[in-house]
């Protein structure tokens, strides 16, 4: 076990590494210039424009940026900021281009409010999508299951940008009924209540897709020979059917469910940005239209190491709902 | 019955294992003693499907008596095993229909409601499964899978229903039951598998076993095993085994009684040794040809011509003539007009054909 996680280990630092460089030569290779963004239009002096890129220090080859940011990450490092060092400690991430706030500070302020809406969001979905699933299974062909696989597919596909802005419009506008988005230093109550919206909708729209997997794990577990074997034991239609069916059917579910949370904690664009969360999702689409390297990198930074644990959890996880599957 | 003189056996066609594995039973015993413990009359079994209605089980009456071992023969399709876990009320009311009666210890199961089910599963008659790889929970363990039925029907604690079921996995001979019982089922072998789910079968001590296909996912070897571990345990706990199979060979080893069916319906039904030996319906009779004989000389393998009907559209008349060999020997085109009876054909003896005089027919067919 501890081999395993180790080897996992290995394979998570070098996935991340090839992300960093890769985001890295992007963000040089594209029309992106900080310091012609910082100068601003009208009275950029090619001298200011120099001095920007110096201070921000991109005027040096890339390779050599590169070193210096990944030292920081290991072992912190110097920066100069508008003309004085600032330490910077490891795991350094930089400091904002834009304002010159650490980068690590600024994500670490904004992840509760991304983490506590995927958590409120996965609550519904799960709740919903897998209840919602299982019922279909069970009354396959029915009406029922067609207007269930039918809705979710067609709330499903229409765009959460659409649903999202309908929604906090009616809900949160017109009707308040549910409380706008307070920031969490004003009051824990206010600022999960705030979430609340935001939470259904991402939360239904994610219900869609788990209704349809929960249904088609549930069918096919249902018509397996160890259903059957259950229910020719006299155990009871519940038994049989969530001990027995639910239990195997959740398996691939564990593993869609990993991935959909590393992507909801590394931040959700549309939603955050309609329901004014201020979190990590909000946060990365800031920085890419101001070209703030250093955040822009954070923001990767975090959605990786987020991918690399969230699949080694579902490894582990695994492990305890199959116990044909041994981690070795 | 073993107390009984053994009567001389006519030793010209019946096989050597058919007699050597029933030697205690006189041919002309046509009465079968042993209380009826399951009662079937005119089952009738459909699910709906795109194309029409499947008939998978027509018309078909049987019995199973305490002591003995009925085997139910045929195809793929031929309705064995749907009739069966209609036994049990296995199949989803909601996708099929049922006509018919099913009398389990004196309970009607067709229509009967899931309360009635739940009682009698496992409790008065118990299944076991063809693949017992897929037929166990991947996700328990074996033990507790067994346990579980113990306690569905008996009001004990966890603790004493474990110990009845590392007891069960010693009596159907799996060594260290205690380890054994925490093990997952990937950690047996196949026969040792097929050992825990007989195990499971009867931990209630069931009045009826119904056994589908049991060997037919073993080596060989285990087969052989497993079937003498159903007998030997028959005859410890006097249950009623139905035994489902298309091999004839372990018909021959184990069964008192056979029935055989063809495209959801009864076609022959009689005593094991008899029908065996005098096969007296044309698919019988062409099931016995096609058995591999390690004897004969020839390299080509014997096959019935033709492929089994589609249970949606079933041809006219016998549902077997568009593959009988001795269709000819019929005046007329009754067979392909006329579906036979289930009639006496000799003492002790069922079919479902137009033949008069099936045995010499088959005999001569046989010989030719």
């Amino acid at each position: 076990m501890l081999i395993y996680i180790a080897r996992r280990a290995i394979m998570a630092v070098s996935v991340i590494l090839v992300v960093l460089v890769a985001t890295f030569l992007l963000f040089f290779a594209g029309p992106a210039d900080p310091a012609q963004s910082m100068c601003g239009e009208t009275r950029c002096t090619t001298q200011r424009l120099e001095d920007i890129r110096r201070s921000l220090g991109t005027d040096r080859p890339v390779a050599i940026q590169f070193k210096e940011y990944f030292q920081g990450l290991l072992v912190g490092r110097d920066i100069y900021v508008s003309g004085s060092p600032k330490h910077c400690e490891a795991p350094c991430l930089g400091f904002s281009f834009r304002t010159g706030v650490e980068v690590k500070d600024a994500l670490a302020t904004r992840f509760p409010n991304t983490a506590m809406l995927a958590l409120m969001s996965m609550v519904i979905f799960l709740s919903v999508g897998v209840s919602t699933g299982v019922l279909a299974a069970r009354r396959r062909g029915s009406g029922l299951d067609r207007g269930i696989v039918g809705f979710s597919q067609v709330f499903g596909s229409i765009p959460s940008y659409i649903t999202g802005l309908l929604f906090a419009l009616n809900f949160t506008v017109l009707y308040p009924l549910l409380p706008r988005y307070a920031n969490r230093s004003d009051g824990i109550a206010g600022w999960i209540a705030g979430l609340v919206a935001p939470a259904i909708i991402l939360g239904l729209f994610y219900a869609t897709g788990y209704v349809r997997y929960a249904r088609a794990s549930m069918v096919d577990t249902l018509n397996q020979d160890y259903v059957r074997t259950a229910r020719s034991k006299g155990i009871s239609e519940q038994t049989v059917v969530y001990k027995h069916g639910l239990r195997a059917a959740l398996s691939p579910v564990v593993t869609i469910l990993g991935l959909d949370m590393a992507g909801l904690l590394s931040g959700t664009l549309i939603t955050e940005q309609i329901f004014g969360v201020d979190g990590i999702g909000r946060f990365a689409i800031e920085s890419l239209r101001n070209d703030d390297l250093p955040i822009i990198m954070g923001t990767v930074l975090i959605g990786c190491v987020l991918v690399v644990i969230m699949n080694l959890i579902v490894d582990i996880a695994y492990s305890f709902l199959d116990p044909r599957v041994r981690l070795s | 019955m073993s107390a009984q003189p053994v009567p001389p056996v006519p030793s010209s066609a019946v096989p050597q294992n058919a007699v050597a594995a029933a030697p205690e039973r006189n041919v002309v015993d046509q009465a079968p003693k042993g209380e009826v413990v399951l009662k079937i009359t005119d089952l009738c079994v459909r699910f709906p499907s795109d194309e029409g209605p499947v008939n998978a089980v027509q018309d078909l009456t049987y019995e199973a008596r305490l002591g003995r071992t009925l085997a139910i023969v045929g195809e793929s399709g031929s309705g064995k095993s749907v009739s069966s876990m209609a036994v049990l009320g296995l199949h989803n009311p909601k996708r099929s229909s049922i006509t018919g009666s099913i009398l389990l210890d004196g309970t009607e199961i067709v229509g009967a409601d899931e309360a009635t089910l739940r009682k009698l599963r496992s409790n008065t008659a118990a299944m076991i499964f063809q693949d017992p790889l897929s037929a166990l929970h991947p996700f328990y363990k074996v033990g507790n899978q067994i346990a579980e039925a113990y306690l569905a029907h008996n009001s004990v604690s966890k603790d004493v229903a474990r110990k009845r079921a590392v007891e069960m996995l010693e009596l159907v001979g799996i060594p260290n039951p205690q380890r054994r019982a925490k093990q997952f089922p990937h950690e047996f072998s196949g026969g040792m598998r097929q050992r825990a789910m007989i195990a499971l079968g009867l931990v209630n001590n069931p009045k009826l076993l119904i056994a589908d296909e049991p060997t037919t996912a073993l080596d060989v070897t285990v087969q052989a095993q497993i079937l003498d571990l159903v007998k030997s345990l028959q005859r410890e706990f006097g249950s009623a085994v139905i035994l489902i199979t298309h091999d004839l060979g372990v018909v021959a080893e184990v069964s008192d009684d056979i029935l055989v069916m063809y495209a959801g319906r009864a076609v022959e039904r009689g005593l094991a040794k008899d029908v065996l030996a005098r096969p007296q319906h044309p698919y019988t009779h062409a099931l016995l040809q096609s058995l591999p004989s390690a004897s004969e000389d020839s390299d080509q393998l014997q096959t019935i011509k033709g492929t089994p009907p589609s249970l949606v559209n079933l041809p006219s008349g016998c549902s077997f003539h568009p593959r009988c060999t001795a269709r000819d020997r019929v005046p007329g085109d009754a067979c392909a007009t006329v579906l036979p009876d289930l009639r006496v054909s000799s003492p002790g003896r069922q079919i479902r054909c137009h033949l008069a005089n099936p045995e010499q027919v088959l005999a001569q067919e046989g010989a030719s």
